[in-house]
């Protein structure tokens, strides 16, 4: 029998349940754990230098590998300044186990030096949370956050542990739980065949059908049986901006993304649709636009491991509880052999997608003239090239986001990591040093602004000392693009705050951390630029390209509208 | 329109505030909430009454379900069921009015808890309906101080909430 101190339990555990990298920020609260961690080498602790850097850090790498990413903070401060990041990774639900150190038990309710009720505070951004009661219980309750955090729709889970539960002199038994149970916890493995049935009916039926795909096949690892099921049955796809490379994009039965930034020819698909069929997508208001004008002819199958997600904002005629990969799997055993019923209805589908695609082909935007600012557009393009579509490509939030979502094309799942559903500017630059950590050989590029950079880049001083070789792409237009737009067009060109003044010397600030960094003007001085930049995958290189601070992104849906009323341009509408 | 839900979940610290939480969280509204321990000390039942149309009620029951710390859940009003309230009330009890008072006590088959020389404290238990019509046959003479458990709810026959 082996006797551990709590926070050796912990230490031991984390090797046990093979978690490599943990990434944190100590403090007084949580030394115990932190010495525990020192005596120990196969657990990685990364060092941050903002506890919020953690929590993105642990939830790229949690993005791009699909394993739980793992944090580690002290009480009070150290722990708030981790909720914007357990927040972004709950609206993603993206599996994170987050420790948090807390003040002695008969400290707690006395407004202790740094005591918060973390529990309090994350309750309603956590999928589910534990406070530690005894240190003979830290095995099974981590056990048990690590499995909650990974099963069924993932997301963060906040594990609460008094200073008094790691102290060095209480000793108890510790045994690798290998598994647990709960009775109130029992995700569901499978669909309900019949409905699945019935589904399949209505697909093989259907005249103008569409896929409509998220982020939930990313997660529910189903995007290679989402690609056979699509390619079999040769239906348009458009897949949600989580949902992005869960169908290869450079195929041509993808549409591209939906939504309010989403490609006028998957808008348009759905406003015109007898059938979607949504799986692992949850009908979000950056998708949907105006629910009461959402897609008035089709009938609506909905396949979400989450039931709360099906007819949450829009009524679904065959709901399907289950994980998008078994339900897929399921669809493709009954799609065999079976044609589709109308194919002359399915190719004259196929003739007015195409009609929409070379509506809009080559004016998307706007190039830039010969010693002209360059477009934002120009340069993610590049970058796809320069990168033959295979980096990992994180982004901040913004309009840099949109032409990323847009001008990258990706034929892979897990390589666009981005916050979309909270929206939180400062992710990106993290988010990207968690991913190269575990993928040191492949290129791993944040693209960004200079605004939500700025959010962040105390992260330059963790990339120098664990030497971590990230691109990071800042698309500089000075200004906060997207709040710009939206100023442009809703408050008459009044540009509240939307303008970055005093801007420090990107160039002089990355040197000082002993990076590279190249500033880009001019369109030849591109892609030369970003070989130079991917030319060594283990050196941090910083992109600081001025581009068009007046370009817009578009296709931009009206507000209040359907999915087809979109601004194509400045001034194009539909 | 109005829902009974009656749900079994872990008896452990923050079970009680999650639940609360979500329906404010999510906009969701409580009319009244009533929680006690089972015969089975792991688990608590908890009674939550909330007016909602059939799309508000199903998200309500599957967010309600999402929650780690809820084993079983239970919409009463989805089929027969008993539905019963207590509730506390002082009144003025002086001069005429003591006698009234009494009367109407016993109509509403309530009864007088305890007594002092110008109030009675009256037990009532019914549904909801029921103790709203006592107070207000009991307004004009003066309420003093009410207390309400909130509803607790069971199914009638042989449908069992249990694990």
């Amino acid at each position: 029998m082996e006797l551990l101190s709590g926070a050796d339990m912990i230490a031991r555990f984390l090797q046990d349940e093979g978690i490599e990298y943990i990434y944190g920020y100590p403090g007084g609260a949580a030394l115990h754990i932190y010495d525990a961690l020192f005596r120990q080498d196969k657990v990685k602790h990364i060092l941050v230098r903002h506890e919020q850097a953690a929590t993105h850090a642990a939830d790229g790498y949690a993005r791009a590998s699909g394993k739980p990413g793992c944090v580690l903070v002290t009480s009070g401060p150290g722990a708030t300044n981790a909720v914007t990041g357990i927040a972004t990774a709950y609206m993603d639900s993206i599996p994170m186990v987050v420790l948090c150190g807390q003040v002695a038990s008969h400290l707690i309710g006395e407004d202790a030096f740094q005591e918060t009720d973390i529990v309090g505070v994350t309750r309603p951004i956590v999928k589910h949370s534990f406070s530690i009661r005894h240190p003979a219980d830290i095995p099974e309750v981590l056990k048990k956050a690590f499995y909650l955090a990974a099963t069924g729709r993932p997301g963060p889970v906040v594990v609460d542990i008094p200073k008094d539960m790691t102290a060095p002199t209480e000793r108890y038994e510790y045994i690798y739980p290998k598994k647990v149970k709960m009775r109130s916890y029992n995700p569901v493995t499978r669909g309900h065949t019949g409905q699945i049935k019935k589904a399949v009916e209505l697909m093989l039926k259907a005249k103008r059908p569409v896929f409509y795909t998220g982020g939930g096949v990313v997660t529910g690892k189903a995007s290679e049986g989402l690609t056979d099921l699509v390619k079999q049955l040769g239906y348009p796809i458009t897949t949600t901006l989580m949902g992005i490379g869960s169908y290869p994009q450079s195929d041509r039965q993808c549409l591209g993304w939906l939504g309010m930034h989403g490609s006028y020819e998957s808008n348009m698909a759905m406003h015109h649709a007898d059938l979607i069929i949504a799986i692992g997508a949850r009908f979000d208001d950056r998708v949907t636009n105006n629910t009461s004008k959402f897609c008035p002819t089709a009938k609506i199958i909905h396949v979400d491991v989450d039931p709360s997600s099906i007819s949450k904002t829009v009524r679904a005629d065959v709901p399907i509880v289950g994980p998008a990969s078994s339900v897929i799997n399921e669809m493709i055993s009954l799609v065999q052999g079976n044609a589709v019923a109308n194919p002359e209805a399915l190719t004259e589908w196929w003739e007015t997608i195409d009609g929409w695609r070379a509506d809009r082909e080559g004016k998307l935007y706007e190039r830039s003239g010969p010693g002209e600012i360059l477009k934002p557009q120009e340069v993610v393009e590049a970058l796809c090239r320069v990168t033959r579509g295979e980096a990992y490509v994180t982004t901040d939030v913004g309009q840099h986001q949109m032409f990323a979502a847009q001008y990258y094309k990706f034929d892979k799942p897990n390589r666009l990591i981005t916050s979309g559903g909270l929206g939180t500017m400062g992710f990106g630059f993290p988010a990207a040093m968690g991913i190269k950590q575990n993928f040191p050989e492949d290129d791993v590029v944040c693209v960004t602004g200079e605004g939500s950079f700025q959010m962040m880049m105390q992260e330059l001083s963790t990339c120098k000392q664990y030497g971590v070789g990230v691109k990071i792409v800042n698309l500089n237009n000075a200004s906060l693009g997207m709040v710009r737009q939206w100023q442009d067009l809703n408050y008459k060109s009044r540009h509240a705050h939307s303008y970055m003044e005093s801007l420090p010397d990107f160039h002089m600030l990355i040197e000082a951390y002993g990076f590279t960094a190249i500033t880009v003007n001019t369109l030849d001085e591109l892609e030369p630029a970003l070989e130079r930049a991917f030319a060594n995958k283990h050196e941090l290189v910083f992109l600081d390209v001025k581009v068009d601070p007046f370009e817009h992104v578009y296709p931009m849906q009206v507000p209040l509208g359907a999915m087809r009323d979109m601004l194509l341009s400045k001034t194009e509408r539909t | 329109m109005r829902h009974i839900i009656s749900i079994l979940m872990e008896n452990e610290p923050g079970a009680l505030s999650r639940v609360v939480g979500l329906f404010s969280q999510r906009n969701f509204n409580i009319e009244t909430l009533n929680v006690a321990p089972t015969e089975d000390p792991s688990l608590s039942r908890l009674t939550v009454t909330t007016v909602g149309d059939d799309r508000v009620i199903e998200q309500i029951t599957k967010h309600l379900n999402k929650l780690v710390d809820v084993v079983k859940l239970v919409d009463l009003t989805e089929g027969n069921h008993i539905e019963r309230e207590l509730m506390l009330v002082k009144v003025k009890a002086l001069g005429a009015a003591r006698d009234e008072v009494k009367r109407t006590v016993d109509i509403f088959r309530a009864q007088v808890v305890d007594v002092t020389p110008s109030l009675y404290t009256v037990q009532i238990t019914g549904d909801a309906g029921k103790l709203d019509a006592f107070l207000q046959a009991m307004a004009p003479v003066g309420i003093l101080e009410v207390a309400r458990t909130g509803v607790s709810g069971i199914a009638r026959g042989d449908k069992v909430l249990s694990l």
